[in-house]
């Protein structure tokens, strides 16, 4: 139907138009009337996508974590148990859970450590062509490709590649040496050590977390820092009490994703680092070669609980409205 | 120093952005080395010598084009999807109030607040419990869930800053729900889709994670490349494949930009 169709032309001036023809018309203005069957109509499909795909299949990975594994047969015991949840807290599964929040908590901290200063330069002093520049410069490594990046890194970081060259051009290797001869951090080489995955994770993430933080900045009126300096504060002063905490909310929206992304990933520590297992690569083993869904279900539980306080606490603090 | 507009920023602050910078651009741009180098047995820095004939390789290799056209087909299908559920839900959620609101958009950005492994793993689950097996489908069925919120922000963005008066007018001027979809929503809206589909069409391509727990034997390109990482045996290709990678996944992305630059946020909230 045209648009002129539908255009009572020869109609004399009245408020009520006459009733629109055809079933697409009559059904327009049916929607039109009820505009809560048109609301429903709209979210029937994303809700059911969603509903049944996804949450659908959360839940049965929720109900098979109170499952349990005959340690004999390896069949599936389906009775509802919480030894699953017991076998979570042997120390070697402890061991897992507590190195993965370190981890998460070390990288969330140093990407933001990083990601300030470019945050704070691109809301504060770059404008016109450097602005989207600046913009452009975050968003291209944010979303190239995730395995390129980490490839990248097993580049950079293996023993005959560009950074151990650097270190002996500069005559650092003992530098380098003596940090790999530590314990824990350390390892044969950067590519088999928990240090480069720390460092793959912070690059990894680190658009995740400028983002959200010059957001954060960028809202913070330049009549405050004014106001602030013209009543004596030293630049260090209005730096600590008046633009930190208004970028805090900034801060803690990008943590959330640093600290959740680095509890879930499994193919980092897998490719660069040591032999001792993240929470990812326990539920990918678990749930692979072992067979032990519910063990593997329970282990993705913790993230989902740890996420859920981390986000409660995030609200708390304001973070939702910095994304 | 005050941290004004016309004060210049201080030195210790612009070397740390641009260290900053650096820091994420230059293991991209190393990659552009490799794809040229000669040796082909370890990650030798510096190159011994530079070559092209990795790409003619990389060209006759079936197994490289059979993981592209996968994942070519699978992001193809997912962003349709994702742009239909999408833009249902964002029209939804900012054209009325009503009960449930904030849980359907806490249900939308759910797949990629939770760590990947959780949609991978309960996918993976679900299709055992229900004997699905293994397909393209399969893949699509995880891919177009967490690339509805990339579609999803584009569109709510655009939405919000869309009046509602626009669409009184035209149906006061006597157009029907659908002629109003097609002549007044659909151009106003028409960019942000655009832009949110190629970036969930970018999300999809590159996506593993969960393409790990939901293709089965499948290859997808990241899936082709992640064996290649686990198990070296063609580095010389996998360098040629990643920066072609780059340079593909780069396009999209700056399409989206200038697509949506005055004003919107492009998915600022990340992937």
């Amino acid at each position: 139907m045209s648009l002129d169709a539908a255009l009572p032309a020869a109609q004399p001036a009245s408020a009520i138009l006459p009733r629109r023809g055809g079933t697409a018309g009559a059904l327009s203005d049916v929607l039109w009337r009820n505009p809560r069957s048109l609301l429903m109509l709209m979210l029937a499909p994303p809700l059911l996508w969603l509903g049944i795909v996804y949450l659908g299949s959360l839940f049965a990975l929720l109900l098979q974590s109170f499952f349990s594994i005959d340690e004999f047969s390896g069949m599936i015991d389906r009775q509802f148990t919480l030894k699953t949840y017991g076998e979570l807290l042997l120390p070697s599964n402890l061991d897992i859970i507590l190195r993965t929040v370190t981890m998460a908590a070390l990288v969330t901290l140093a990407s933001a450590v990083i990601a300030f200063p470019i945050a704070y330069y691109a809301a504060r002093y770059a404008r016109g062509t450097w602005k989207a520049l600046f913009y452009l410069g975050i968003m291209l490594p944010l979303w190239s490709s995730y395995l390129v990046k980490v490839y990248a890194w097993k580049l950079i970081l293996a023993k005959e590649g560009i950074l151990n060259w650097l270190f002996t051009k500069l005559h650092l290797t003992w530098l380098l040496d003596a940090w790999l001869a530590l314990p824990t951090v350390g390892g044969n080489s950067l590519s088999v050590s928990a240090t480069g995955t720390f460092i793959v994770f912070v690059y990894v993430w680190l658009p995740f977390m400028i983002l959200p933080v010059q957001a954060a900045l960028e809202r913070v009126p330049v009549s405050l820092t004014e106001a602030s300096s013209d009543l004596g504060a030293s630049p260090g002063q209005t730096f600590r009490n008046v633009i930190f905490p208004l970028a805090l909310p900034g801060i803690v929206a990008g943590s959330i994703f640093t600290f959740s992304l680095t509890l879930g990933d499994y193919i980092i520590p897998q490719i660069i680092g040591t032999s001792r297992l993240f929470i990812g690569q326990a539920v990918y083993a678990h749930q692979g070669t072992a067979g032990n869904i519910p063990l593997a279900a329970a282990f993705t539980v913790v993230p989902v609980v740890i996420m859920g306080f981390y986000l409660w606490g995030a609200k708390r603090l304001g973070a939702f409205d910095a994304l | 120093m005050r941290s004004d507009r016309s004060s210049p920023a201080p030195l210790a602050l612009k070397i740390a952005a641009a260290a900053g910078l650096l820091f994420l651009h230059l293991p991209i741009l190393l990659i552009f080395v490799y794809a040229f180098t000669t040796e082909e047995k370890s990650y030798q820095w510096p190159p011994p010598g530079f070559t092209t004939q990795w790409f003619a390789v990389t060209w006759s290799r079936p197994d490289v084009w059979q993981a592209l056209w996968l994942s070519v087909k699978v992001a193809a299908i997912s962003t349709a999807i994702a742009i239909i559920l999408g833009t249902l839900c964002a029209a939804a959620v900012s054209r009325t109030k009503f009960f449930g609101r904030e849980a359907i958009s806490l249900l939308v950005i759910l797949p990629i607040a939770l760590p990947g492994i959780i949609t991978g793993i309960s996918l993976r689950s679900a299709f055992s419990l229900m004997e699905i097996p293994f397909s393209t489908w399969t893949i699509v069925l995880g891919h177009a869930t967490f690339c509805v919120v990339v579609v999803y922000n584009n569109a709510v963005a655009r939405f919000r800053r869309t009046s509602g008066s626009m669409i009184e007018a035209s149906m006061d001027l006597g157009a029907d729900g659908f002629q109003t979809f097609r002549y007044v929503v659909l151009p106003n809206i028409g960019t942000a889709l655009l832009a949110g589909g190629m970036l969930a069409f970018a999300l999809s391509f590159d996506e593993v994670i969960v393409t790990t727990f939901t293709a089965g034997q499948q290859q997808t390109l990241p899936i082709w490349m992640l064996e290649e990482l686990v198990r070296p045996r063609q580095r010389p290709v996998t360098n040629v494949v990643a920066m072609v990678v780059v340079l593909v996944t780069a396009l999209p992305i700056l399409l989206a930009y200038y697509l949506t630059r005055d004003g919107d946020q492009v998915a600022g909230a990340g992937k």
